[in-house]
């Protein structure tokens, strides 16, 4: 199964203003590994950087520097043309992923065809209404037809889901699947991805701003402040013992039904403003781990 | 112009409507996405397509059915009569016959030039949005550079600099194409642009989709409306522009056009001697093809921006529906008094 | 759908309400028309924070909306009443305003904040510019320094920096901009105030901030608050009581507190299990993989 290292993957855009060209760091030397039959939560606000990485990892854009190294079955590193047959992308939102022209089937017959995982026309239907079938939107020839504007939120991300795993992908990437959708219809998504992964040995990386579900859906959580991983560890442990500043801040900040009644929480909040983001903790090693970064490059 | 908005947040009526839709499709058979771009009919829309329809066959079968244009007979400049429907020219020509063929003339250089200004517009326009950086500087620089020269003064300048004889349609038209592209690759570039970057084209290329694909079978297909709109566009602007060379005399030599036929309506003194029946019908047919054409253009126009539709079935129910609340408020008072 | 008891009783004393709807139905008279609110009934205590929760295209906006009577044509309200007990002690029927009436009525004594507010200041005038608009609107006795006066006492009480009057909005960070809107809800102190989706667009942190605000300022002026959103947890926290919608009706109707420990309509309870939670136990998020995707007739 793929595997993908992540090294010190770091991103500058340059920034315009008038003639003065300014660079703005928006990932600093993230770290992390994508094995299989585990999910990697990366949890951060907007501005933190986590939709970056996954534009990163699905090679919408290059890296300014740091590796991304994807090893096969064999030990043997990955070559760059096997890449987009091995790791997938599934959107946030429903109503911009999907073509308004086209029909269902050819949103999931096309990595079909190119990746070549059944040739002919009889062959790829086939496999198409099987992809249907299993990520639940049966009666799949009736699906297959349809075009995206007449299929619900929900119905929608499924079939995104579908079109990420057609090409047999076993890294797949997440990026806030759930927070277009309807509260309701979020847990049946994620469960479907959960089932997903057990069944096909996935190394999932789920992306999202909800610590709530980050916690209860992955083994391992990075919580990432403006561009850096601030903290990592099993995910109970960040989520129930947060040790750096912002984490708690995060989980104070989450509406909990528990807490009913009591808006004006007793814990003192941390300060906004005193937020370091060049340390991490790393519940793993029970240790902080500091890290000198170089500045931004234009 | 045509509003080429991005999505923007959805507001209420739009999402019942969405949903009413939604609901009273359900169960029908999906309809082919093809069908889905044709515009609904409306009454203008009727209207245009029967102008553009009926002005069409007249140019494409009249030929066939009139006498010859070009008999020069004695009786000049005679009125509408039994044997001469739109009456003679100067030289006893029949006009009616006349009309055909230059119909026929000017719907000729219409079509070539609306082909021919909408490829190199899609081509400048397109290719460079999509590949982006370098390309797409040089590409936006080039339009820009043609879209400033002024139009007809180039037209003018370059139909002059071709010799007489040589000035044929094919000339002419392209001629008018170089000189018209420029706007529509402007708009087919912001279009692109603004498709681009939408999450399903993303989405095509990380399904590994080559570059050459996703332009054609993502890109292209949602950009049909705005294409056939600037192919209108151009097939108006290219008649319009044609009749405004002929006129001064800049025209193709060797064919016939309505823009040729007020030129030589012009020279026979036609307006001073009151002689309607040569020179209204040419002007005639221009503006009602160019009206017919504009009408079917803003048919098109409700496909590219939904809204617009919104806006024109609102305004019918909009009136019901404020009618009917007025009437429930009166009745409530009413009862209650 | 029969509405429990508690609807009719009041939230603790004698105090009279300050808004009754009575049997409130919304239609949309497109080809085949829509009835977007179904015979909603509640009544709005004064000082009383009343969470609106529900899904996409539960009629949620429109019965704020219908509310207000911003709702257009082709909507129309087919039924029902909607009553506003003033403070003073007169009832106003708001069906029967005419445009004048209403206008004064609005922002005075009811006012709103919508749906995506914050890209709903104007971005080519100040803050003061467009907080400035609103009083000279209702209040033309007021001399300019007084109005600027009452512009910057509004924005400290709503925690922003009173030299922020001279901002242009798009020097206002999301959750500024956010304030702003909630000030100029403010300005005329209503007894009521409307609030759709005031912080979805909104990190957590700074989703927590404004609620505190919010509440804090209902402590201190005593307005009455109808809080919609899709967030149940939020909803828990901080309001009084709590309708549920489903499909233009009001499922249920209760204290937060009630609903919570004891959901007596399906959906209610289906909503609430729609969302981790941040502290339980991790069992409690049911995770069999369990997922239903049928092509919905609903």
């Amino acid at each position: 199964m793929t595997t993908i290292r992540v090294t010190d993957l770091t991103k500058d855009y340059t920034i315009r203003k008038g003639m003065r060209r300014g660079a703005f760091r928006a990932v600093d030397g993230v770290s992390f590994d994508l094995v299989p039959g585990r999910t990697i939560a990366l949890v951060g606000e907007s501005g933190s950087g986590k939709s970056t990485i996954a534009r990163m990892l699905s090679r919408l854009e290059k890296p300014t520097s740091g590796q991304i190294d994807v090893t096969l079955d064999d030990g043997t590193p990955m070559p760059r043309s096997l890449y987009r047959r091995h790791v997938q992308m599934v959107f946030q939102d429903p109503f911009a992923s999907l073509n308004p022209f086209h029909s269902i089937e050819h949103h999931i017959a096309r990595p079909i065809r190119i990746h070549r995982r059944a040739s002919g026309a009889v062959a790829v239907h086939e496999k198409v209404l099987s992809m249907l079938d299993r990520v639940n939107l049966t009666p799949a020839e009736d699906v297959a037809i349809r075009r995206p504007h007449e299929l619900s939120g929900g119905q929608r991300q499924r079939v995104a889901i579908a079109r990420a795993l057609a090409p047999g992908a076993e890294v797949l990437i997440a990026d806030e699947p759930v927070s277009m959708l309807d509260v309701s219809i979020r847990l049946g998504v994620l469960n479907l991805l959960g089932r997903l992964q057990r069944e096909d040995n996935l190394a999932l990386l789920y992306i999202t701003h909800d610590l709530a579900t980050a916690r209860h859906f992955s083994d391992e959580i990075l919580v990432l402040y403006h561009g850096r991983v601030v903290e990592r560890g099993p995910a109970d442990d960040v989520i129930l013992n947060p040790q750096h500043d912002y984490t708690r801040l995060l989980a104070i900040a989450a509406p909990d039904p528990e807490k009913i009644g009591k808006v004006v929480s007793s814990e003192a909040a941390p300060d906004r403003s005193t937020l370091d983001n060049s340390i991490c903790y790393n519940h793993f090693t029970q240790s902080w781990e500091s890290s000198e970064r170089e500045p931004a490059r234009a | 112009m045509t509003n080429l908005a991005p999505r923007t947040e959805p507001n209420v009526p739009d999402a019942t409507m969405a949903l009413a839709t939604a609901a009273a499709e359900r169960g029908r058979k999906p309809r082919s996405p093809w069908r889905m771009m044709l515009p609904t009919m409306t009454p203008w829309l009727a209207f245009g397509l029967v102008l553009v329809g009926g002005i069409a066959l007249f140019g494409i079968i009249g030929p066939l059915l009139v006498q010859d244009p070009t008999t020069i007979r004695d009786s000049g400049l005679q009125p509408p009569s039994a044997e001469h429907i739109l009456g003679t020219t100067q030289t006893g020509q029949d006009v009616f016959a006349q009309l055909a063929f230059a119909t026929a003339g000017s719907l000729q250089i219409g079509l070539i030039v609306g082909v021919l200004a909408t490829i190199l517009s899609a081509f400048f326009g397109i290719l460079g949005a999509y590949i982006g950086g370098f390309a797409d500087e040089a590409f936006s620089l080039f339009s820009n550079v043609f879209l400033v020269i002024p139009g007809l003064p180039l037209v003018i300048v370059i139909s002059g600099f071709v010799p007489q004889a040589q000035r044929g349609l094919w000339t002419i038209a392209v001629v008018l194409a170089i000189t018209g592209w420029a706007a529509s690759s402007r708009v087919l570039r912001a279009q692109t642009l603004s498709i681009r970057n939408r999450d399903y084209v993303a989405a095509s290329r990380v399904a590994g989709e080559r570059a050459g694909r996703v332009i054609a079978v993502e890109i292209l297909p949602n950009l049909l409306p705005v294409l056939a709109s600037q192919f209108v566009f151009a097939v108006i602007a290219a008649i319009l522009g044609e009749a405004g060379l002929s006129f001064l005399g800049l025209g193709a030599s060797n064919s016939s056009t309505l823009g040729t036929m007020l030129f030589y309506a012009q020279n026979g003194f036609a307006l001073s001697l009151g002689a309607w029946w040569w020179f209204v019908p040419p002007g005639l047919i221009i503006a009602l093809f160019g009206m017919g054409l504009s009408l079917i253009n803003f048919s098109i126009d409700e496909i590219i921006n939904p809204k617009l539709k919104n806006v024109r079935l609102h305004r019918k129910r909009a009136r019901v529906a404020a009618r009917l609340e007025r009437s429930r408020v009166t009745r409530e008072r009413k009862a209650a008094a | 759908m029969t509405i429990s008891e508690e609807t009719r009783t009041r939230t603790g004393s004698d105090r009279p309400a300050v808004i009754s709807i009575e049997d409130l139905s919304v239609v949309y008279e497109v080809d085949h028309p829509v009835t977007a609110v179904k015979n909603a009934s509640f009544s709005l205590a004064p000082g009383e924070i009343l969470g609106l929760a529900g899904e996409s295209g539960c009629g949620k906006t429109t019965l704020a909306y219908a509310i207000n009577r911003l709702h257009k044509p082709p909507a129309r309200i087919s039924s029902g009443s909607i009553t506003f007990h003033d403070r003073d002690g007169s009832d106003l029927d708001l069906m029967a305003l005419n445009e004048d009436q209403l206008r004064a009525f609005r922002w005075t004594k009811l006012s709103m904040v919508f749906q995506g507010a914050m890209n709903a200041l104007n971005p080519v005038t100040t803050v003061r510019a467009q907080l400035d608009d609103v009083l000279l609107t209702h209040r033309p006795e007021m001399s300019k320094k007084e109005r600027t006066q009452r512009a910057g006492d509004v924005l400290e009480r709503v925690g922003v920096d009173r030299r922020r009057l001279h901002s242009y909005p798009h020097e206002l960070s999301g959750g500024m901009r956010q304030r702003v809107m909630i000030a100029m809800a403010m300005l005329l102190e209503p007894q009521v105030m409307i609030m759709d989706e005031p912080t979805t667009a909104l990190d957590v942190v700074v989703q927590r901030d404004i609620l505190r605000e919010i509440v804090r300022l209902r402590d201190e002026l005593d307005f009455a608050v109808i809080f919609i959103t899709h967030d149940l947890p939020l909803l828990l926290e901080i309001s009084d009581r709590i309708a549920i919608m489903l499909r233009g009706e009001i499922v249920e109707l209760g204290t937060a507190d009630r609903i919570y420990r004891a959901p007596e309509h399906e959906y209610t309870r289906q909503l609430l299990s729609s969302f981790p939670s941040l502290s339980g136990s991790r069992g409690a998020f049911i995770r069999t993989g369990d997922d239903e995707g049928q092509v919905q007739r609903s």
